[in-house]
C-alpha cells in the first residue's frame, strides 16, 4: 500500500484503529507533482459566489478560467440567469505586456448597461495578479459611473488553496451586507449560508421554514439575489451549511452585525431534522417546534417504507466518500448507516482540524480518512477496501468506473436534489441504482473471480 | 456571392467562449504518447479544471499532474517547484515521460523551463531499480497567446522538435493528426496499414483516453506513441500533417527541415474532397492503388449523398468549434448540398475564411459568413438572425440550439451533455459517412417530431 503515498502526504492519511492516535495534517499546500483532486483559489471564490443570478460575473484574466466555469454547475435561480453566462475579458498578449486595466474598464462599460446586473463581481485570476493591475481601482470607477456595486473578488490562483477562496469570496459578500434595508423582516427570520440550490435544494429547505413560520432573508448564495444580500444583516440568525464556504461570512456578519449563526446539514434525516430542531429552539418557540416535529413524522412516514425497501438491497454493501467539505462526510455517513452500508474510506478537499477529528470520531474502526487526495491513493484504498459504491464529484467518477464500483455523484454538478427528505430518498435511490446494475458481474474485477470459480 | 448581414460587430469582453486556453490542448496531446504524465507548470487549479473538462468529454481518468505554485514562487521563480513535482512525477508514475506545459502564471513570470528542465536533468536523482531518466518534454503554451488547438500543435511539435531525431531511414510514414477523436485515430492507423505503410500517428490518444475497462486502475494506462517510434520519425520517407491552419505544419515543417522527410499536407481528410486528397498522397508515397474497401466505402458515401440530396437541399447550417475542424465541417456541408451560413471559432489563425470561401465556391447558393475570434453570444446573435435549419459543432452551442430549436449534430470537442465524444468518427469516407447520416437523420427526425401527421416513411 505504502508504494503509492508520497512521504510528503503521510500525515494527511490516518487510518482509524489501532492505538495510533488521531492526527492528520491539513490546510497544507498541494504537493507539486501529486494529481490533486483540489483547485485553486479562483475556484472557490467562483464557486461561492456563482449562484448570485443576478449579478454580473466578470472574470478578470486569459480565456481558460472562464471556459472552464461556464455553466459549470446545477445552481438553479427562479428568475434571472445571469449567472449563467460566462464573462471574461479574455486577456492577451498585449495585454499581458500593457496590462489589463483598460480592457476591463471597456468590458465593463459594455456588459453592465447590456446585462443590466444589480452588482458586480470582477474576479483576479493569476496573471492579474502578476501584471498589477489595479482592480479595485477599476472597480471603484467603474461603480461610481454605472451606480451599481462593482466588487473585485482577489482570487488570484496561486495565493492559497480554495478555501483562500472562500474566504475572498465571503469578504467581497460582506462588502454588501449591511448596505439595504430591512423594514419589514419578521423576527424569526433567517439567511440561508452556504447552500448553492443543486437542482433545487434551497426551495426545499425554505419550504421547510416556511411550515415552521420561520422566514428567509437572503439566500446565500444558491438563487441568489443581490438586494437580499445587501439586507442580510437584518435576519435574527445565519444557518451555515458546508461549513468551509460561507463560515468566514458568518463570523463577519457576528462580528460586525451581531448575528449569531448555526452551522448546519440539509443532508441525511438525521441531519435536516437536527437542522429545523435547532431553528425552533433558537426562536425559542414551541409553536414552531410542534411545527418542526410534525414536518419531520410526515415527511419521514412518506419515505420510510420506500428507503427500508432499498436498505434490504444495500445492506452490508461498502461505501466510500471523497467530498469538498468534512461537514458534508459526517452527513454521508449517517445516510450509509441509514441504508444499512459501512463507510470503509472518508476524504475531504478541504478539511479542517476540528472536521478530521470529528470524522474520526463517527468512523468505525478500519476507515481510512484522508486528506486532499490524488487518484493514486484513492484507487489503492477503493480496491483494498473491496468498495460497493463510491461518493464523489466528476473528477473521481472515472476512477470508479475504470475500477468496475458503483459511483453517485455529490458535488457542484449534481442535477438530482439530495437534500431535505426527499433528498435522502433521491441519495439512497442513486446509491440503489449503481450498486444493484448487472454491469458490475461483467466488468473484470467482478467477473475475473467468478469465471475463476466456475472454472 | 454575397451575404447581406449586419456588419460585424465588436465585444470588447468575451461572453461564453467558443475556445479553452492553449494548455488544455497541450494536455489531449500528451496523453497521446506512450507512458507520458502531461505537468502544467502553474498554480493548481489549471490541472484541476482541464482534468475535469477532460473526464467530461472522454470519461476516462484523466490524471494531469501539477507544480502547484505557490504566492512564494509567483515571486521568485517556479523552478524548485517544477523540479520538486518532476521527481514526484517520475517516481511515483514510473513515469516514461513527462508533458511540461506552461500556463499564463509561468509565462508572465518568465520561468525558463528548458533551463530548469536542463539543471533538473544534471541534478535528479532516481528512486529503486530507475536507471533511465524518463523523456522531459516541454512546451511553451502561454494561455493568453492563442487557443487549445494550437497548444495541442505546440505540444506536438515540442515533442518532435525535442524527441525526433535525423536517423537512419526507414520505410514508415509519420502521421500528424489535430485534434481528433480516438476513434478517428483508430481509423487513420487502419488505412494506413490498409496501404501497406508503417504508420507513426503522433499524438495517438486512442487507447490512453478510450480505454476498455479493467481490472485494476492502469496509473500509466498503456497505448500512446511509443518514444522509439518518435525518436525515429525523423528517418520516416514521408510526413502527413493532416491540418489546414499553420500550426498543424509546424511538426512537419520541423521534420522536413532538419530531418529532410518529405512533408505532405494534403489537409484534414474531412468530406469527400479533403479525404480524395488524403487517400492521393497515400497512394502517392506507398505507390499502390486505394484498396478496393476504401473505394467501395467512397461508392457507397456517393450513392448515400444522392439518396439523400433533397432532404438537405437548400439547408443553412451554422458551425463552430476549432479552425481546422470547422473548415473541413464547412467543405463537406457545402458538398452535399447544405450551405453553411455561419463558420465560426473562437480561434484566430490566418486562412480561415480563405480556405472555407475555396471550399464553399460553386457549391453553396450564399458565400459563408466566416467570423474569427468570436464566442457564443455573439454567434447567438448573428444564428437569430440567419435562422439556420442545423447547428453542427461541440456541446457548448447546446443552449443556443434549444432556443432556435434547430437541432444540434454533435461533433468535435468538447461533447459534455452526451456519452461517447470519444467514438465520434468524422475522417475518410466512412466518417463522412457516418457524419452523413447524421445530418439527414437530426433533419428527418425534426421535420417528423413537428409535423402533426406523424408520417411512417420518409
Amino acid at each position: 500500500m505504502s508504494q503509492v503515498i508520497f512521504a510528503e502526504r503521510e500525515d494527511q492519511i490516518y487510518e482509524k484503529g489501532g492505538d495510533k492516535p488521531f492526527r492528520i495534517s491539513c490546510d497544507k499546500q498541494s504537493l507539486a507533482g501529486a494529481v490533486s483532486q483540489r483547485a485553486c483559489v479562483f475556484c472557490g471564490s467562483r464557486v461561492v459566489l456563482y449562484p448570485i443570478a443576478d449579478a454580473l460575473h466578470l472574470i478578470h484574466g486569459p480565456i481558460g478560467c472562464a471556459s472552464y466555469t461556464w455553466d459549470i454547475r446545477g445552481a438553479l435561480s427562479s428568475g434571472p440567469e445571469l449567472h449563467r453566462y460566462s464573462f471574461s475579458t479574455d486577456l492577451g498578449e498585449t495585454d499581458v505586456i500593457f496590462g489589463g486595466e483598460s480592457k476591463l474598464t471597456r468590458a465593463l462599460d459594455e456588459l453592465i448597461p447590456l446585462h443590466k446586473p444589480k452588482a458586480a463581481f470582477v474576479y483576479s485570476t493569476c496573471m492579474v495578479g502578476l501584471i498589477g493591475d489595479d482592480i479595485s481601482a477599476v472597480c471603484k470607477m467603474a461603480q461610481r459611473r454605472h451606480g451599481i456595486p462593482v466588487i473585485p473578488v482577489m482570487s488570484e490562483g496561486f495565493k492559497g488553496n480554495k478555501r483562500a477562496g472562500y474566504y475572498a469570496a465571503c469578504a467581497a459578500m460582506f462588502r454588501l451586507v449591511g448596505t439595504g434595508d430591512t423594514t419589514g423582516i419578521p423576527p424569526m427570520s433567517v439567511n440561508l449560508l452556504g447552500d448553492f440550490n443543486l437542482a433545487g435544494e434551497i426551495w426545499i429547505i425554505r419550504k421547510y421554514l416556511e411550515r415552521m413560520g420561520v422566514s428567509v432573508v437572503a439566500n446565500i448564495t444558491g438563487d441568489g439575489r443581490v438586494a437580499d444580500v445587501q439586507r442580510a444583516h437584518g435576519a435574527a440568525l445565519n444557518l451555515v451549511q458546508c461549513s468551509g464556504s460561507t463560515m468566514e461570512l458568518a463570523k463577519m456578519m457576528q462580528e460586525t452585525h451581531g448575528i449569531p449563526f448555526k452551522r448546519v446539514s440539509y443532508l441525511g434525516v438525521d441531519d435536516m431534522a437536527q437542522a429545523l430542531y435547532d431553528v425552533a429552539e433558537f426562536f425559542e418557540s414551541e409553536e414552531a417546534m410542534a411545527k418542526a416535529r410534525e414536518l419531520v413524522r410526515g415527511e419521514l412516514s412518506e419515505i420510510y417504507p420506500r428507503l427500508m425497501e432499498l436498505r434490504k438491497d444495500l445492506e452490508g454493501k461498502r461505501a466510500a466518500l471523497y467530498v469538498g467539505g468534512a461537514f458534508k462526510a459526517f452527513s454521508l455517513i449517517k445516510s450509509f448507516r441509514l441504508l444499512g452500508m459501512k463507510v470503509v474510506l472518508a476524504g475531504s478537499q478541504t478539511g479542517t482540524q476540528e472536521d478530521y477529528e470529528e470524522l474520526a470520531e463517527i468512523c468505525e474502526p478500519g476507515t481510512v480518512i484522508v486528506d486532499d487526495a490524488n487518484p493514486l491513493e484513492l484507487m489503492t484504498y477503493l480496491i483494498e477496501k473491496d468498495v460497493d459504491v463510491f461518493v464523489g464529484g466528476v473528477k473521481e467518477r472515472p476512477i470508479a468506473h475504470k475500477l468496475g464500483i458503483g459511483f453517485v455523484d455529490h458535488n457542484h454538478e449534481r442535477k438530482l436534489a439530495l437534500e431535505g427528505f426527499v433528498g435522502m430518498l433521491n441519495f439512497a435511490e442513486e446509491v440503489h441504482a449503481t450498486a444493484l446494475s448487472p454491469v458490475w458481474r461483467f466488468t473484470p474485477r467482478k467477473a475475473r473471480p467468478r469465471l475463476e470459480a466456475l472454472s | 456571392m454575397k451575404n447581406n448581414l449586419a456588419p460585424k460587430r465588436d465585444y470588447v469582453s468575451s461572453t461564453n467562449a467558443c475556445k479553452a486556453c492553449m494548455p488544455l490542448g497541450a494536455c489531449i496531446a500528451f496523453k497521446g504518447i506512450e507512458g507520458c504524465v502531461p505537468f502544467l507548470h502553474g498554480s493548481q487549479g489549471c490541472a484541476t479544471y482541464m482534468r475535469r473538462y477532460l473526464i467530461s468529454h472522454f470519461r476516462e481518468p484523466v490524471d494531469i499532474a501539477s507544480s502547484a505554485l505557490g504566492e512564494g514562487e509567483a515571486v521568485f521563480g517556479g523552478g524548485p517547484n517544477l523540479k520538486q513535482g518532476l521527481v514526484n512525477v517520475i517516481n511515483k508514475y514510473q513515469a516514461k515521460a513527462v508533458g511540461i506545459a506552461t500556463t499564463c502564471l509561468t509565462e508572465t513570470i518568465g520561468d525558463n523551463v528548458p533551463a530548469i528542465v536542463k539543471e533538473f536533468m544534471g541534478e535528479a536523482v532516481l528512486e529503486g531499480s530507475r536507471t533511465e531518466m524518463p523523456a522531459l518534454i516541454h512546451a511553451a503554451t502561454p494561455s493568453y497567446a492563442a487557443t487549445h488547438m494550437e497548444g495541442f500543435y505546440a505540444a506536438v511539435a515540442a515533442t518532435v522538435a525535442q524527441l525526433a531525431e535525423p536517423g537512419p531511414r526507414h520505410e514508415g510514414v509519420n502521421l500528424l493528426p489535430g485534434l481528433i477523436s480516438p476513434a478517428d485515430i483508430r481509423y487513420l492507423q487502419a488505412v494506413a496499414a490498409d496501404f501497406g505503410l508503417e504508420a507513426t500517428l503522433l499524438p495517438d490518444y486512442s487507447r490512453p483516453l478510450d480505454a476498455p475497462a479493467s481490472l485494476s486502475y492502469e496509473i500509466l494506462p498503456q497505448g500512446g506513441t511509443p518514444l522509439a517510434a518518435i525518436k525515429a520519425m525523423g528517418g520516416a520517407r514521408a510526413s502527413l500533417a493532416l491540418g489546414w491552419t499553420p500550426a498543424s505544419q509546424d511538426a512537419g515543417r520541423d521534420l522536413a527541415e532538419r530531418c529532410g522527410v518529405s512533408l505532405h499536407s494534403p489537409g484534414l481528410p474531412l468530406g469527400l474532397r479533403a479525404s480524395d486528397e488524403f487517400f492521393a498522397a497515400l497512394e502517392q508515397i506507398s505507390g499502390k492503388p486505394t484498396p478496393d474497401k476504401h473505394a467501395l466505402e467512397r461508392g457507397r458515401l456517393l450513392d448515400s449523398m444522392v439518396d439523400g440530396h433533397k432532404y438537405l437541399s437548400g439547408k443553412r447550417a451554422v458551425v463552430y468549434g476549432e479552425q481546422d475542424l470547422v473548415i473541413g465541417l464547412s467543405a463537406f456541408l457545402a458538398e452535399i448540398g447544405i450551405t453553411p451560413v455561419l463558420c465560426a471559432s473562437g480561434g484566430r489563425a490566418v486562412g480561415f475564411g480563405e480556405k472555407i470561401s475555396e471550399f464553399c465556391e460553386g457549391l453553396t447558393r450564399q458565400a459563408p459568413r466566416v467570423e474569427a475570434g468570436i464566442d457564443f453570444y455573439r454567434i447567438a446573435e448573428l444564428s437569430r438572425e440567419l435562422k439556420p435549419d442545423i447547428i453542427v459543432g461541440h456541446s457548448k452551442g447546446y443552449n443556443m440550439a434549444r432556443e432556435l430549436g434547430a437541432p444540434l449534430v454533435r461533433v468535435g470537442f468538447p461533447i459534455h451533455d452526451r456519452i461517447g465524444g470519444q467514438r465520434v468518427r468524422l475522417l475518410g469516407y466512412q466518417g463522412a459517412q457516418e457524419l452523413y447520416d447524421r445530418l439527414v437523420n437530426a433533419l428527418l427526425a425534426k421535420k417528423q417530431d413537428d409535423s402533426d401527421v406523424g408520417y411512417g416513411y420518409l
